[in-house]
């Protein structure tokens, strides 16, 4: 391992333990912003995680994020807590691999508009279930989980999407997707199947998507498909990746941290005009940095190799 | 004497139509075993369309496309790619975000055979050193001229270790300087026991390099023969080169 790698892990894993640390001596305030943030850096670089490489825009963060909500409020009570957490994941990623071979077929365009849809279709379906079989249209969340215990989960669940990014950046399904993001025809033509590596990919972000809205339920207390399935929670998540830059996978934390303290900010002091200033955000990073800050640090580093390299030749 | 092997790739009977259009009608088309075949035609006579049934990126309505001991007709492009058919395309595509090494790296990675990720570098090394792109493996591929994207999409074919190598209008482009290079580049493939099959529209190395020439208008077969046999052939001449006749 070169030293400024083992610098970088021991660096994460220093963070990571001040970072566990942070419940203790936090105040309900901030301990209720950390895990804002938190939640929004993991569903941010889960997203990147398949739309990065991909470059498939997926509006269905909500889809994943209410399932696992849902599956919580109807079994919070019913099981134990970890086994909770296994089965909210598993409908995810049993959803996800349904979704993924029927649409990533679709162009582009048409994947966007599925995904959109996607959300608001099961929200629809739960409303449907909840209003004609159990009769009620929202549900209390009797978990005993603290805010700490929530802060704690994320934080784990925010080590473990940047391990595995870290992992299948390298691995073959890495590389097959850097292809396929490149030129899918490509892709094929290399012995690349694409279908399996893109769903394979769909998959794994969706889980960690799920597990996010599973882990936050207890935070409400009590839940309807309007609140678990909130089309916002997608478009937040599409716009903090975007201006942290989804091709590198520490890009999208890099969005969703300041976004986070943003939008907190914006709804706190300007409640009525936050929708308003974040659409006027999300135009102004599109048009200002189509690269995100990633493009823009890669850019600045560029010139800085090339400044040296300059002076070299001249010297 | 050994028995003739059988064919690289045979193509009986071949037809696939968009609505009304049959872009491929009926088409046979054999290439034997170290054989470079010329699929020439006018512009919209279903050569590319051919290739791109052979590939698995269409399927055929109906026909046999016999290829490595199978019938591959309406399998998925990966899986024809896995047994051994490299191609490259009518407008260049190479991995613009990536630097060379990892361009044909991609033709490797993939590979049923698979080998060591040292040997993969090594490897894609060697590649392009064969088609004339010594030393450019950290090169972005965006820095690249055109036949030099030429010869990098070249390299990403050859990776897949292909017996059979679908070349459409490879050589279109190059300046006459570079077309020289190019000829002898596939010729050298050829040498080396590999079986082509090309689109071309030029004529000088349709004659130099095709052992077998396949001529296609609207969808069908027209003529098949020698270079010279199908290029003085009156109904060629009157479907494919009748209008830079009367030019």
């Amino acid at each position: 391992m070169s030293p400024t790698r083992t610098a970088a892990v021991i660096a994460a894993c220093a963070s990571v333990i001040v970072l566990a640390l942070f419940p203790f001596y936090a105040d309900a305030y901030f301990l209720a912003l950390a895990i804002s943030l938190l939640q929004f850096t993991v569903l941010a670089t889960a997203w990147g995680l398949f739309s990065g490489p991909t470059r498939y825009v997926s509006l269905a963060t909500t889809a994943f994020f209410g399932v696992g909500a849902y599956t919580v409020a109807v079994l919070g009570e019913l099981l134990a807590w970890p086994l909770v957490l296994i089965i909210a994941a598993a409908i995810g990623a049993l959803m996800a691999v349904i979704v993924g071979i029927s649409t990533l077929r679709l162009s582009g365009l048409h994947f966007v508009i599925f995904t959109f849809g996607l959300a608001e279709l099961v929200r629809q379906l739960v409303i449907w279930y909840e209003v004609n079989r159990t009769r009620v249209l929202g549900r209390y969340v009797f978990v005993d989980i603290t805010q700490s215990d929530i802060f704690w989960q994320l934080l784990g669940l925010a080590v473990a999407v940047f391990a595995i990014g870290w992992i299948i950046a390298r691995s073959r399904l890495g590389f097959a997707l850097r292809i396929i993001g490149e030129d899918e025809t490509v892709a094929r033509h290399c012995g690349i199947n694409v279908t399996i590596a893109k769903v394979a990919l769909f998959t794994v972000s969706a889980t960690f998507m799920t597990l996010v809205g599973a882990i936050m339920a207890p935070r409400w207390t009590y839940i309807e498909p309007s609140i678990a399935f909130n089309a916002k929670i997608s478009f937040e998540v599409v716009i903090m990746a975007l201006l942290g830059g989804a091709h590198r996978l520490w890009g999208p934390a890099l969005g969703a941290i300041p976004l986070t303290l943003l939008f907190e900010f914006l709804s706190a002091r300007f409640p009525s005009a936050s929708t308003l200033i974040m659409g006027i955000v999300f135009l102004l990073i599109v048009y200002a940095l189509p690269s995100g800050v990633v493009g823009l640090w890669d850019n600045v580093t560029r010139r800085w190799h090339e400044q040296r390299a300059g002076q070299g030749a001249t010297a | 004497m050994r028995p003739a092997a059988s064919p690289v790739l045979e193509i009986r009977g071949l037809t696939r139509a968009f609505g009304g259009l049959v872009a491929v009608n009926s088409l046979d088309l054999i290439v034997q075993s170290g054989e470079i075949v010329g699929l020439l035609g006018p512009n919209g006579s279903g050569k590319t369309t051919a290739l791109n049934l052979v590939s698995g990126v269409l399927r055929p309505d109906s026909g046999v496309i016999r290829f490595a001991g199978q019938d591959i007709a309406g399998m998925a492009t990966h899986r024809i790619a896995r047994l051994g058919l490299g191609r490259t395309f009518q407008l260049v595509r190479v991995l613009d975000g990536m630097n060379c090494a990892e361009n044909v790296r991609a033709g490797l990675a993939f590979h049923p055979a698979r080998r060591a990720p040292g040997e993969l570098h090594e490897t894609a090394v060697r590649l392009l050193e064969r088609v004339g792109l010594k030393g450019y493996e950290l090169r972005s591929a965006t820095e690249l001229t055109y036949i030099d994207r030429k010869r990098l999409e070249l390299a990403r074919a050859l990776a897949l270790r292909p017996c059979l190598l679908l070349l459409d209008e490879w050589l279109a482009g190059l300046n006459p300087s570079e077309l020289l290079i190019g000829i002898a580049l596939i010729r050298s493939l050829k040498d080396q026991g590999l079986s082509i099959l090309l689109v071309e529209h030029v004529m000088d190395a349709i004659r130099s390099l095709c052992d077998l020439c396949v001529v296609m208008n609207g969808g069908r077969k027209i003529a098949e023969g020698s270079p010279e046999t199908v290029l003085s052939d009156p109904a060629v001449i009157e479907a494919y080169l009748g209008a830079a006749a009367d030019a």
